[in-house]
This record gives structure tokens, C-alpha cells and sequence, in this order.
């Protein structure tokens, strides 16, 4: 029997920017590749030569969504692996010429971890979490700079960096520009002139477990892991194919939705922004309000515990996540909302996806103010 | 410690209390007058600034690790 027992209508998953429910398509796709594309792509008899052949039109689907050639995209376990295998890479290749990393102050942590193996130059945002550009110039500019890194945009707060031209001043520099596209592929365009780019099927509604790097012809880039025989670039090892076929799947669907989308979801983001502002006092909007992506909002609560503010709407069915630091591993307030410089504490992000419907987000905006109202209470403010 | 009217010990105590605890016990102190939070929470650093710019009293600065100086201005 199925458990209906949820208190406040319907539940509404809204951290689709963690990861995304699975597409209809990818499940499908999946069900069919875990039958059909089992086999190990590098033998030769006919179901290896099945998953190979599954494996290549998975490549080439990807290369088709990402608008480059089929030989410049590689796969990885995820996301983040991608993206490090980026950042180590990129730096390998051009080694001889420098070893600093110029990042911006609101990377990903995966971005941040991998750039501890490096001499990094960390370059500010402003309120918004808008990348500070005549800083990035400069940085990029100086001797011995063998890397850029910027996010296409914010994971927490949404605001979508000027990625043109921050890779106009990486072309003047002669250095290649990565760019951690997880947020934006499915959603929104990236604009060209990155070196490197990756992306996690999972953020655009693929299974877990799928990240792809692309590396653009004639950008030096150099395996940070121990090569196998077959001396492709990507993990060593097995790919888990199905997954792959999957993710590629997903995506061709998503891009084909993914105009309509935008306009839908960024409507419902808007509303979540101006009513949000509207009912609960005390509250700060973080991000940018114009240049943002379409399925990303964050706010923050004064006087409100963010953990408690997340198991409260967790008991009323939504699933949102949070940057404060009594939410972190870490206990650390998120880096992004510390480097934008606005309110850590009871913060929330929701983000929405293609079966968030407009009565989920009526129904959050009518429960959150006496929910931050009643914890405020409780914290005797 | 001699320029502030009022300290505020929260040491020991997470964000959101140290922010909860300076906005009640400011209007302890004249406008004009000058209140010290201790709090070694690491968002209070963020928080306390951000505190100040949304209720436009002035922050201004950290004197000494885990302490944050406030200037009651309405």
C-alpha cells in the first residue's frame, strides 16, 4: 500500500541543482542499455561490438548537445571527477609555462580541492556574486599562470558569470579557460571561447555517476591518473555504459525542452523571489536578479537556524538544501554566500526542475513565513 | 577592550545566536555607543557585517580574533 501520510499536500522535491529526478527518457534509455550494452566495449565479438557501438552514438550524442567534435569529449564517474580531472589535467599540460590556477572566489568545492594542488589566485565576486573581471584580467595576465577556472554559474546563489569575457581576457593571456558548466548544461547556453568544460548528467536529470569533460582540440592536456592500454583520455577502467547511454539520452531530450523550460521555471524563480521578499521580514534574496539561471533562487533568513528552517520544510514535504554552516560537513558557512559577503545563516536554495509544477511552488510560498515566523518565535526573537 | 559600551559573550554559541543576542541587547546601548560580540562560530564573520548592512547599523570591524565591533547608529 503506498504511504500517503504526507501532512501538507503533495511532497515537492526542489534541490534539483543537488540532483535532479531521473528524465523519462534516461530511465528508458537505461532499461534498454542494462539489457542491451552490458558487454565490454573494447572486445570483439558481437555484444562487445553491441556496447561499442553504444558507446560511440553516446559520444556523438554528446558532442552534437555540446556543440564540439566526438574525439574532444571523454566520460568520467561524475561530475566532480570531471571536473578535477579538468583542473589536474589542464595544469599538467602546461606545466612548462606556469603552475598557478586563477579561480573565482565562488568555484566549486571539487574545483577548490583540486586547486590546493596548485599555487592558486583566488578572484573576488561582487554582492551579487558577479565575477570581479578587471581583477580576473590581471590575474590571468600575470607570468605563470598555467590555468583559469570559472564557474558558467553560481551553484548556490544561481548568478551566471560573464564567461565571454572572462575567456576574452584568457585568449589575450594565451591561457586556456576550464569552465565548470554543472549548473548551466540543460538549462542554458555556455558561451563559446572555454578550452575545457564539464558538465553531470545528474544535474540535468541523467542517472548519478556520469560527468563529462570536454578538452578542445589543441588545448595541452595531460592524464593526472595512470593511462590504461587503450590510451584514451577519460577514466581507466570500466565505464558503466548503461549510465552513459543513459545521460546521453537525457540530454538531447532536455535541450529540446530546454527553451520552454527556462522560460517556465525562471516565471515560478521570479515568484519564489518576489513573494518570497514580500512575506518573510527580515530576508535577504541572494544572487543576481536579472543575469541568473532560470531554476535557481536563494535566500536567507535573519535570526533563523538553517538546519532547523531545512527539517522543518523536510516534515512539510519539501526538499530544499542550504549554505549555512550548521547544515555543512564542515560546519563552515558556504564559501559562495561568504565571498558574495551576504547572510549565511538560515539560508535556502531551492531549485526546480521539469516536474516542479506552479502549485509546488504556491504551496512552499504559503507554508515558509509561518514556518520562519514560528522559529523565530521559538528562538525568542 | 575600553572602547565598547557593551560586550556580548557568545563564545561557544553557533549562528544564528550571536547575531539573535546582538539584536536584542543594541538597544541597550545610546546610538552613537559601541557594542563587542564575541562569537567564535566562523559565520559569525559573515553574518554579523551582513547584520549590520540589512539593519543599517555600522560594523566596524574585528578588533582581536572572535570579537566584532558594532556602532548603534539608529
Amino acid at each position: 500500500m503506498e504511504n500517503t501520510a504526507v501532512p501538507a499536500g503533495a511532497a515537492a522535491y526542489l534541490d534539483a541543482a543537488t540532483a535532479a529526478p531521473l528524465h523519462p527518457v534516461a530511465r528508458e534509455a537505461l532499461l534498454a542499455a542494462l539489457a542491451d550494452g552490458w558487454a565490454d566495449p573494447a572486445r570483439l565479438y558481437s555484444a562487445g561490438r553491441r556496447a561499442q557501438q553504444l558507446r560511440e552514438a553516446a559520444q556523438a550524442a554528446f558532442a552534437e548537445a555540446l556543440s564540439v567534435r566526438q574525439d574532444e569529449v571523454s566520460l568520467w564517474p561524475s561530475g566532480t571527477a570531471a571536473a578535477q580531472a579538468a583542473v589536474l589535467g589542464g595544469l599538467a599540460g602546461r606545466a612548462r609555462r606556469g603552475d598557478t590556477l586563477v579561480h573565482s572566489a565562488i568555484e566549486h568545492s571539487a574545483v577548490l580541492h583540486a586547486a590546493r594542488r596548485a599555487k592558486a589566485h583566488e578572484v573576488g565576486v561582487d554582492r551579487l556574486g558577479r565575477l570581479d573581471l578587471a581583477a580576473w584580467d590581471r590575474a590571468v595576465s600575470a607570468p605563470g599562470v598555467a590555468l583559469a577556472g570559472l564557474i558558467s554559474a553560481s551553484h548556490e546563489v544561481g548568478t551566471v558569470q560573464p564567461v565571454a569575457a572572462a575567456a576574452a581576457c584568457c585568449a589575450e593571456a594565451g591561457v586556456p579557460l576550464f569552465v565548470d558548466a554543472a549548473q548551466s548544461v540543460g538549462h542554458v547556453d555556455v558561451p563559446p571561447g572555454w578550452s575545457l568544460l564539464s558538465a553531470s548528467a545528474h544535474k540535468w536529470g541523467g542517472p548519478p555517476g556520469v560527468g563529462v569533460l570536454v578538452v578542445r582540440k589543441g588545448v595541452r592536456w595531460i592524464s593526472p591518473y595512470p593511462q590504461d592500454d587503450l590510451y584514451r583520455p577519460g577514466v581507466t577502467g570500466a565505464l558503466d555504459l548503461p549510465a552513459v547511454v543513459a545521460a546521453a539520452a537525457s540530454l538531447r531530450a532536455v535541450l529540446g525542452e530546454a527553451r520552454v523550460e527556462a522560460v517556465r521555471l525562471s516565471a515560478l524563480v521570479e515568484r519564489v523571489r518576489e513573494r518570497v521578499a514580500a512575506t518573510v521580514p527580515d530576508v535577504e534574496i541572494a544572487g543576481d536578479p536579472v543575469e541568473r539561471l532560470p531554476h535557481l533562487v536563494t535566500f536567507s533568513c535573519l535570526y533563523v537556524d538553517g538546519e532547523a528552517l531545512l527539517h522543518a520544510l523536510d516534515r512539510r514535504g519539501f526538499a530544499v538544501s542550504s549554505g549555512s554552516s550548521c547544515t555543512a560537513s564542515t560546519l563552515r558557512p558556504s564559501h559562495v554566500l561568504e565571498a558574495m559577503g551576504v547572510l549565511s545563516h538560515g539560508n535556502v536554495r531551492v531549485s526546480l526542475h521539469r516536474g516542479t509544477t506552479e502549485a509546488d511552488i504556491d504551496r512552499f510560498l504559503a507554508v515558509l513565513p509561518g514556518i520562519v515566523e514560528e522559529i523565530r518565535k521559538e528562538a525568542g526573537v | 577592550m575600553s572602547d565598547a559600551r557593551l560586550v556580548i559573550d557568545c563564545l561557544g554559541k553557533r549562528c544564528p545566536i550571536p547575531v539573535i543576542a546582538l539584536a536584542k541587547r543594541i538597544r541597550d546601548v545610546e546610538p552613537g555607543e559601541v557594542v563587542r560580540v564575541l562569537a567564535d562560530d566562523p559565520a559569525a564573520a559573515n553574518d554579523i557585517p551582513a547584520w549590520c548592512r540589512m539593519k543599517a547599523q555600522e560594523y566596524l570591524g574585528s578588533p582581536a580574533a572572535d570579537a566584532y565591533d558594532v556602532r548603534r547608529l539608529s
